[in-house]
């Protein structure tokens, strides 16, 4: 266990759960019609089920189960052919029926595993207890008017998936690293965007500490932790003020805490005196939900490649490190497009073009994946170039740069800038017969031993071919020349 | 008299225009002009223009030849279905000023069949009561009246109090109601109609205020057997908006109705034989058993071994949802609001106001029995007796085709009775809860008056999504009881 806390009466391991709610991609919301579009004006996306009023009923959106089935099938997880919905009773203004509808005692998805990869280059797996379906609350605006709040309903109802770890996690560092990977892993399966900062994805993470071989001490919960970097300093500050409670002779409350990234620290948000009884039970408005395994498996087998097949896959069909194979399947849009330019080509030296010169480019310009200058069809074209050695390598970072610049074809560049690699090898003679006649006193160093300049010499046959001449031919006619 | 036909007459005399849809309504608004006063059957009376209105839109089909099964036929609506632009309070104080921007499923396929809606019929509170005196509308009367005892109000039976009383009297022909545990079939009988709750599923719960959604269940209270099954022609059917709604076809309920019932086992459940039932009631009861063997009906002792749980689990299971149900009415989106410093106090002020004392009752078992620690004694386990419940229909419905049972323990009882103590209350439902439970089709036909001239009915209970069958027998004993009376309040009475 690589992260652990000293404390006086000795070492301190920390232990970790997330249960993390991700917001199901949909065209509408779990039980009604309504919208499901971020950013819409206040109210503007609320049907009368989602405001909850006399007499209407949830019925259930088919996509959003299948979107839950498909990131079930995605964490390597148990799907429930039998699930329920369950309502979970407490009173507040963001919440119009009066309670939740989800899935209590029989969730949709049972146990699963996803792999994580740590700095260092281990890989451990985390376990997945369970993911439900459940609805969304609406949302309270409290800045509107000094004395009241008000309420936006657009998101009451939409669809939630809540994946809940096993407390598998021994390391702030492996809760980001889990946090990544699931979010990466339900961005390919598209069924949810992942995006923390308008709420789509949201953590609440269960911190517990104890000491080697100990069994598990109480735990607290940080709701709502919307970034994973401060999902790791909640852990950090909590485990911290844990400890310090345990040294002191204290015992640790079960209680929801509130993580403030201002200061740094967690505050009771509620105590376990506090704690609601939600009186679940099954929603007497909803049937069970019996799906089908022919229904499943036709999700599961239409699935799109998943990071760690496309990543094992990069490295067996093209030849790259398991590092490099790592970073380039992180996004999707990402790996689809290293694989256009690399498909049929020199996978590595298109790696390396990708996640360098391109990544690079995509940085100083400000641009994504999605938005660059450069098309994997222009790249690949380039790497043509110099697989037919139209031109060497070092030419071809000018002619990228030109493309980052212009948006021209690499062919157009090569053409106009007359960059074509000199392989005619009267031409890569008279230059070295230049060079020499240049450097008498050089040649002759070099002819009483000094082999290092030979180096020299290449550099200013390129310079006098004004980088053009194909670097192996100069070698070899130099040498020659040399030696003669 | 047109304010004393059956739906069938009326149909009939509006198809052979021996008087036009105008007639029938203008007729209906006089008698609930004259009599809703005493007896408070309606909690909104739809304003004159509009019935009459409506009623030349179904005399304008019956000219066309374009005329639905139900049409022209002035009706009352209990006020628990949401009616569009029409306020809809479910009998509270909550929902006094609540009008409903949509119309629930069951009332939208009525206007679809061509009904008239006179108004919205008085009700218990959410439907939370026996006997229609728990309405923040004040109580409704039954038209009836003991014999030589005119001056005792006696109560119409509830929760679906307004209409069986609506009906009775002439003051609509026919009326929506909704069952929980009862609550069409008991004040039936004690307004000398005809009740059916169809099975669970068969009218979609869309729009209806919900009280216990998994017992919830719409349904006709008319003047004849044969009626209850045209109505509900008009009612039932899928709804994609119920999740639970059944996705059956609707047969032609009132064909049944006539069909010999020659060879039908008709199961007497044993554990209905309550000690102390009162001797009219089982006379009767013996009554409809002899006319049904007169029928051709072979009738079969059978046994429902967990009757004796039915009513106490009810009592679990049914506040257990409504205390979930009536959650949403917490003042911020609709309805009554008490403002309070505090959003818990804004909860408090206007739950505490705007509901009445017997909701409130509910509201507080159920919450208790749905809470950690008392969950599985009481939920939980209320759950697997009603699994019990259901059970014991289907070994019955093995070998007999119906059931035949008293409606309730008694006739109609005066207002002020059975009141210090909720249990006594309850007690009303104790031969109707079983089949709510069960989730089977039971119907009350009224089938004689007993010794204080007041109606009791009897209860055909039948097979899942077998309405057919209980409208056969149902209308067997009909016709065997000639049930003609009429209560002492009635729109023909005087006039």
């Amino acid at each position: 266990m690589s992260y652990t806390i000293e404390g006086r009466t000795g070492t301190w391991e920390i232990v970790v759960g997330l249960e993390v709610h991700a917001q199901i991609i949909s065209h509408s919301k779990l039980f009604s019609g309504a919208s499901t579009t971020f950013g819409g004006a206040p109210n503007t996306q609320v049907s009368l089920v989602d405001a909850a009023f006399p007499g209407m009923l949830p019925v259930i959106n088919h996509e959003c189960v299948a979107q839950a089935v498909r990131t079930g099938v995605g964490l390597n997880a148990q799907i429930n052919l039998f699930s329920r919905f369950d309502r979970k009773n407490y009173f507040y203004a963001d919440l119009p029926q009066g309670y939740q509808i989800s899935q209590f005692e029989h969730p949709i998805v049972g146990k699963g595993v996803v792999s994580i990869e740590l700095q260092n280059g281990d890989v451990r797996e985390i376990g997945i207890t369970r993911l439900h379906i459940e609805q969304d609350a609406g949302k309270l605006l409290h800045d509107q008017d000094p004395t009241k709040s008000f309420v936006d309903l657009n998101r009451s109802g939409v669809a939630l998936m809540e994946i809940v770890s096993e407390p598998d996690i021994r390391e702030p560092e492996e809760a980001g690293a889990y946090l990544r990977k699931l979010r990466q892993i339900l961005r390919y399966l598209g069924t949810c965007d992942g995006n923390m900062e308008e709420g789509s994805m949201r953590a609440d993470v269960n911190v517990s500490v104890r000491k080697a071989g100990e069994p598990f001490r109480t735990r607290c919960e940080i709701k709502n932790v919307n970034s994973i970097r401060f999902v790791m300093q909640a852990i950090e500050v909590e485990a911290a003020r844990q400890v310090e409670i345990w040294e002191n002779g204290g015992e640790v409350d079960q209680e929801t805490r509130l993580f403030d990234p201002g200061r740094g620290e967690t505050r009771t948000m509620r105590s376990k005196e506090d704690a609601h009884d939600y009186r679940y039970f099954p929603d007497p408005d909803l049937l069970p939900l019996v799906l089908e395994q022919a229904w499943v498996d036709e999700l599961a087998a239409n699935l799109p490649e998943l990071p760690d097949a496309k990543r094992a896959r990069f490295q067996a069909e093209y030849g790259i490190a398991f590092y490099d194979a790592g970073v380039l399947v992180a996004e999707q849009a990402v790996a689809e497009y290293y694989e256009a330019v690399a498909r049929g080509r020199d996978g590595k030296l298109a790696a390396t073009w990708v996640m360098g010169d391109l990544f690079a480019a995509l940085n100083r310009t400000s641009n994504s994946i999605e938005t660059s200058p450069v098309s994997a069809a222009a790249l690949g074209k380039m790497l043509d170039l110099i697989a037919d050695k139209t031109i060497n390598g070092k030419i071809a970072k000018e002619v990228f740069e030109d493309m980052v610049e212009t948006g021209e074809s690499p062919d157009a560049i090569v053409e106009k800038k007359g960059l074509r690699q000199v392989t005619d090898t009267g031409a890569i003679d008279a230059a070295i017969t230049a060079v020499l006649e240049k450097h008498p006193d050089k040649l002759a160093e070099y002819r009483s031993g000094k082999d290092k300049l030979f180096g020299f010499f290449v550099g200013q046959v390129m310079k006098e071919t004004k980088g053009k001449a194909n670097p192996a031919m100069v070698n070899e006619a130099l040498k020659a020349k040399l030696d003669a | 008299m047109l304010t004393g036909l059956t739906l069938t007459q009326a149909r009939a005399g509006l198809t052979t225009r021996k008087f036009s849809a105008r007639e029938l309504a203008q007729a209906h608004l006089d008698a609930i002009g004259r009599l809703n006063t005493a007896l408070n059957a309606y909690i909104t009376v739809l304003p004159e223009a509009d019935v009459l209105a409506s009623a030349d839109a179904a005399d304008a089909r019956y000219a066309a030849g374009t005329q639905g099964i139900m049409d022209g036929l002035p009706i009352g609506v209990k006020d628990l279905f949401c009616t569009k632009g029409v306020r809809t309070t479910a009998a509270s104080k909550m929902l006094a000023d609540f009008v409903p921007p949509y119309e629930s499923t069951v009332t939208a396929n009525l206007l679809n069949a061509g009904a008239v809606f006179l108004g919205k019929t008085n009700l218990d509170e959410f439907a939370m009561g026996s006997a229609n005196i728990n309405s923040a509308f004040g109580p409704t009367t039954n038209p009836w009246k003991r014999k030589g005892d005119e001056a005792t109000a006696l109560v119409p039976g509830g929760s679906s109090g307004g209409s069986s009383a609506a009906v009775a009297a002439g003051m609509a022909l026919a009326a929506t109601g909704t069952d929980t545990g009862g609550s069409i079939r008991q004040p039936a009988a004690y307004c000398g109609i005809v009740g059916l709750k169809p099975t669970y599923g068969r009218c979609s719960r869309w729009g209806t205020i919900a009280f216990a959604s998994s017992l919830d269940q719409a349904g006709p209270m008319t003047r004849s057997v044969a009626d209850a099954g045209l109505m509900l022609e008009a009612m039932a059917g899928f709804d994609a908006k119920d999740s639970t709604s059944s996705n059956r076809a609707v047969p032609e309920f009132h064909k049944a109705v006539g069909k010999s019932v020659k060879g039908l086992r008709v199961g007497i459940p044993a554990e209905y034989r309550a000690p102390g039932l009162p001797a009219d009631v089982v006379a009767m009861w013996e009554q409809g058993i002899a006319w049904l063997k007169a029928a051709g009906c072979e009738v079969v002792d059978v046994s429902l071994p967990h009757t004796r749980y039915g009513l106490t689990t009810y009592y679990i299971i049914a506040p257990a949802e409504c205390s979930s149900n009536l959650a949403r009415y917490d003042g911020i989106r609709f309805g009554m609001r008490k403002d309070a410093p505090t959003l818990d106090g804004v909860y408090e002020a206007t739950r505490a106001a705007g509901f009445g004392q017997e909701v409130r009752n509910r509201i507080l078992m159920g919450t208790y029995v749905l809470s950690a620690g008392y969950y599985d004694a009481y939920y939980l386990k209320a759950q697997k007796v009603r699994t019990l419940i259901k059970r014991d229909f289907e070994t019955a419905f093995e070998t007999v085709d119906v059931l035949l049972t008293p409606t309730a323990p008694s006739a109609a009882f005066a207002q002020g009775e059975n009141m210090d103590d909720p249990v006594q209350m309850y007690l009303n439902d104790i031969f109707t809860v079983p089949a709510s439970m069960a989730g089977v089709p039971a119907l009350s036909v009224p089938v004689g008056l007993n010794d204080a001239g007041l109606p009791l009915g009897l209860q055909v209970i039948g097979k899942h999504f077998d309405e057919e069958t209980v409208l056969s027998v149902g209308g067997a004993l009909e016709a065997a009881a000639g049930f003609t009376h009429v209560p002492s309040v009635h729109a023909g009475a005087g006039a």
